[in-house]
């Protein structure tokens, strides 16, 4: 996940001003001198990062600071506020039309991503039961009808296209048909183009103004330099954007363009796409964003996850069995097969407050192949091995290992880990009476 | 004459980056006469905007300051000089791209950095030249990419060799060496799917691609051209890094430096990973593709004329 990099530097950063009863001028002074280096390392726009860096230290150096008792976190506190008034407070929704169907315009540079992430968008919708419709309106780059095409299918929505034909009119035309096929929402893919292309950027106006869409996304690569700002304001003042969609924020980008955008022309960051898989959008968070980026974890999102990825029931059943001490292996493997649905191991953690991804990642810790090994070791016991393992002996082990393709050493390694799990939930009844007399606190915090 | 024409195209194409950078230090110049701090601060500034990235301006600053002081300079107008001369150094340290023939190319980058365009453009680049040139559809992944390649195929007149969509990427590259053998293929140039270089398995895929290149055609000159999107910011130099690492990048060819981004990066990635540049992108015609001239690169971007 993106924004790690900078977690790291700007933890780094505040950590030194954490521990000190006082501080001077001078201490924060340098404390951001480092942010700064941080953001701009980040990509983050020089201009923001001077006016950021302004408004923090002239928090920092006045009044609130100096009477608080734990000077540091009240420097972080500030931090945290500002980077999420610059990303944009709350999240932003869509602009629903009142009378469907609402027609959302994609608009990007080339490459940026804005076919996948159309379909990325109709599958989000589809998903919420609405009735979305693609238009093909990129009818400059070769096979860009055939894609738009081929992800329509792969998200069951289906696609408008009519060619190489005008895209305003095969835009209007789409409208037409939607409301005849009683289709609520209509996203229009465009060719990417370059801002500063005039008979391009006049063909996204014309356009507009035909069909009048409800919202127009400005989609963009998180990977983006200084440039982003450029961008994303050209295409502002031409055609006033209601938002932004920022793409391959799944790499080790550390994203300062979501901040520089918003920042600079004010508009809401709404989705941002995580990955290759035509599910890999989310909305927007901003103010989970600036918590996780300052190592303040994201919580919200993570039991948001669980919410969607697990199954009510399930859990219900698992917390008795857990309570009288019933947990078997099969409760194991459906654990880990429902840690599976809500993402890899490092974005899980990574939403922990306290935890740093990177250096847990770096030591081997969040290793995802032991956990298909310990799927697969689990899958090849009996139902009777699951439920009992105290019967699995060397024979069994060996066939075990055997079956799985793993070592008997794998095998016991798995095997004395869930001793120590079930040990464990011995315990977490005389935890829970600690937590609610307020005694324990996670080793982490 | 063709030289001429070269550099008016290569002008032309990087207008905008030259009239943001040079309007700027135009600017800078005018109201410095003098060397000061704050001429420094500006400078940096300038080439923080550029993506050059923090260390290598601070390092290109260094440099400058301590050139300033032991050259006793005075005037503005010579650190700018300095500064196009510093740049230079650290960009014109390569050696010529001149292959030797059968050459095979790949092609590879990060999602949307315009690598089948660029792959249109190369084969004509070479097709004009008088090559046999033959491409193979490595992308197996992405919707359509293979048809976006054919499309450049037929347009360019050069052959293809393709398998459908989400089929094995090396087994098309595997194919298209043997079909370049026993077809007298001057030019073989493999796309890839692009991916994100952090992740492990596409890029162990790739490994395995370049790794099949090397073992069915070791008489063939060959070139790992890793795709930059002149638009990206430092991410750029983690990528180089990760697709070096991987399948030995040998040369960075930078595309879409027709908008307003400035591809300061390279000069980052040039210093720190010691990578040639070999492309440039200007544009989206199938003539604009430039090979990489340090020299008229710098001069472009510092020229005022």
């Amino acid at each position: 996940m993106a924004f790690e990099g900078l977690t790291g530097k700007l933890q780094a950063a505040l950590k030194k001003l954490t521990g000190k009863g006082k501080l001077s001028e001078k201490d924060v002074k340098e404390a951001m001198r480092e942010v700064r280096l941080a953001l701009l390392e980040a990509d983050v726009n020089f201009v923001v990062v001077k006016d950021l860096v302004k408004k923090i230290t002239e928090r920092a150096v006045g009044q609130e600071i100096m009477q608080s008792l734990t000077p540091g976190q009240q420097v972080i506190k500030i931090v945290n506020e500002e980077l999420t008034a610059l990303m944009g407070g709350t999240q932003s929704k869509v602009n629903m039309a009142p009378n469907p169907p609402t027609v959302i315009m994609m608009v990007g540079l080339q490459g940026s991503g804005k076919t996948t992430t159309a379909g990325k968008l109709a599958g989000y919708f589809k998903k919420q039961g609405k009735n979305p419709l693609l238009v093909a309106c990129d009818i400059y780059r070769p096979a860009a009808i055939k894609q738009l095409q081929v992800v329509g299918q792969k998200v069951g929505v289906p696609v408008f296209e009519r060619g190489q034909k005008d895209p305003v009119q095969i835009a209007s035309e789409a409208l037409e048909f939607a409301k005849k096929e009683q289709r609520d929402i209509v996203i229009i893919d465009t060719a990417g183009r370059l801002h500063i292309n005039e008979e391009l950027m006049e063909e996204l106006s014309r356009l507009k103004s035909q069909v009048k869409p409800h919202e127009i996304l400005l989609v963009a690569d998180a990977m983006t330099g200084q440039d982003a700002v450029n961008v994303a304001k050209s295409f502002d003042e031409r055609l006033g954007l209601d938002g932004v969609i920022l793409t391959k924020l799944d790499g080790d980008t550390r994203g300062g363009a979501a901040l520089s955008i918003k920042a600079v022309t004010g508009k809401p960051i709404k989705f941002i796409g995580t990955g290759e898989k035509l599910e890999d959008l989310e909305p927007f968070h901003p103010d989970r964003m600036a918590s996780r980026i300052l190592g303040m974890g994201d919580i919200l999102t993570l039991i948001e996850k669980a919410q969607a990825s697990i199954d009510e029931k399930k859990a219900q059943e698992l917390e008795r069995k857990l309570r009288e001490q019933q947990f078997t292996l099969e409760d194991f493997l459906d654990q880990l097969q429902q840690l599976k649905k809500m993402g890899s191991l490092s974005d899980i953690i990574g939403m922990l407050p306290g935890v740093d991804v990177q250096k847990l990642s770096a030591a081997g810790a969040l290793n995802e192949k032991e956990l298909v090994k310990a799927e697969a070791i689990i899958q090849s016991m009996t139902p009777e091995e699951r439920r009992n393992p105290s019967i699995i002996n060397a024979s069994r082990k060996r066939r075990i290992a055997m079956g799985s393709g793993t070592t008997i050493q794998d095998v016991n390694r798995l095997l004395k880990s869930f001793e120590q799990f079930r040990k464990m939930m011995k315990q977490v009844s005389s935890i829970e009476k600690a937590v609610k007399r307020g005694r324990f606190r996670f080793p982490f915090l | 004459m063709e030289r001429k024409g070269f550099f008016s195209r290569l002008k032309d194409g990087l207008s905008k980056t030259r009239k943001n950078i040079t309007e700027k230090m135009d600017q800078l110049f005018k109201y410095h006469n003098e060397v000061d701090d704050e001429l420094f601060d500006e400078l940096e500034e300038l080439l923080i905007l550029a993506d050059v990235g923090v260390s290598t301006t601070t390092k290109l600053m260094e440099k400058i300051r301590e050139r300033v002081k032991a050259e006793r300079i005075r005037e503005a107008q010579r650190v700018r000089d300095i500064l196009k001369e510093e740049i230079i150094a650290i960009l014109g340290d390569q050696e010529e791209f001149d292959p030797s023939y059968p050459a095979v190319f790949l092609v590879v980058g990060v999602n949307g950095v315009g690598k089948t365009t660029t792959i249109g453009k190369l084969a004509h680049m070479y097709q004009k030249q008088g090559k046999r040139v033959l491409m193979a559809a490595g992308d197996t992944f992405r919707a359509a990419a293979i048809e976006q390649l054919e499309i450049w195929a037929n347009r360019v007149g050069c052959q293809l060799v393709r398998h459908t969509e989400g089929s094995d990427a090396a087994a098309v590259v595997f194919d298209a060496v043997q079909a370049a053998k026993s077809r007298g293929i001057d030019v073989l140039i493999c796309d890839t799917a692009g991916r994100l270089h952090t992740k492990k398995n596409l890029m162990n895929e790739l490994e395995k691609i370049n790794r099949i290149i090397d073992r069915e055609y070791p008489e063939a000159h060959k070139e790992v051209f890793l795709v930059l999107d002149a638009t990206t910011g430092q991410n750029a130099v983690s990528q180089a890094k990760m697709f070096k690492e991987k399948v030995d990048v040998t040369g960075i060819i930078l595309t879409k430096l027709d908008g307003t981004a400035k591809g300061g990066i390279i000069i980052a990635i040039k210093s720190e990973l010691g990578i040639p540049i070999r492309f440039i992108g200007v544009g989206e015609g199938l003539d604009d593709l430039q090979r990489f001239d340090a020299q008229a690169f710098v001069e472009a971007l510092f020229d005022e004329a």
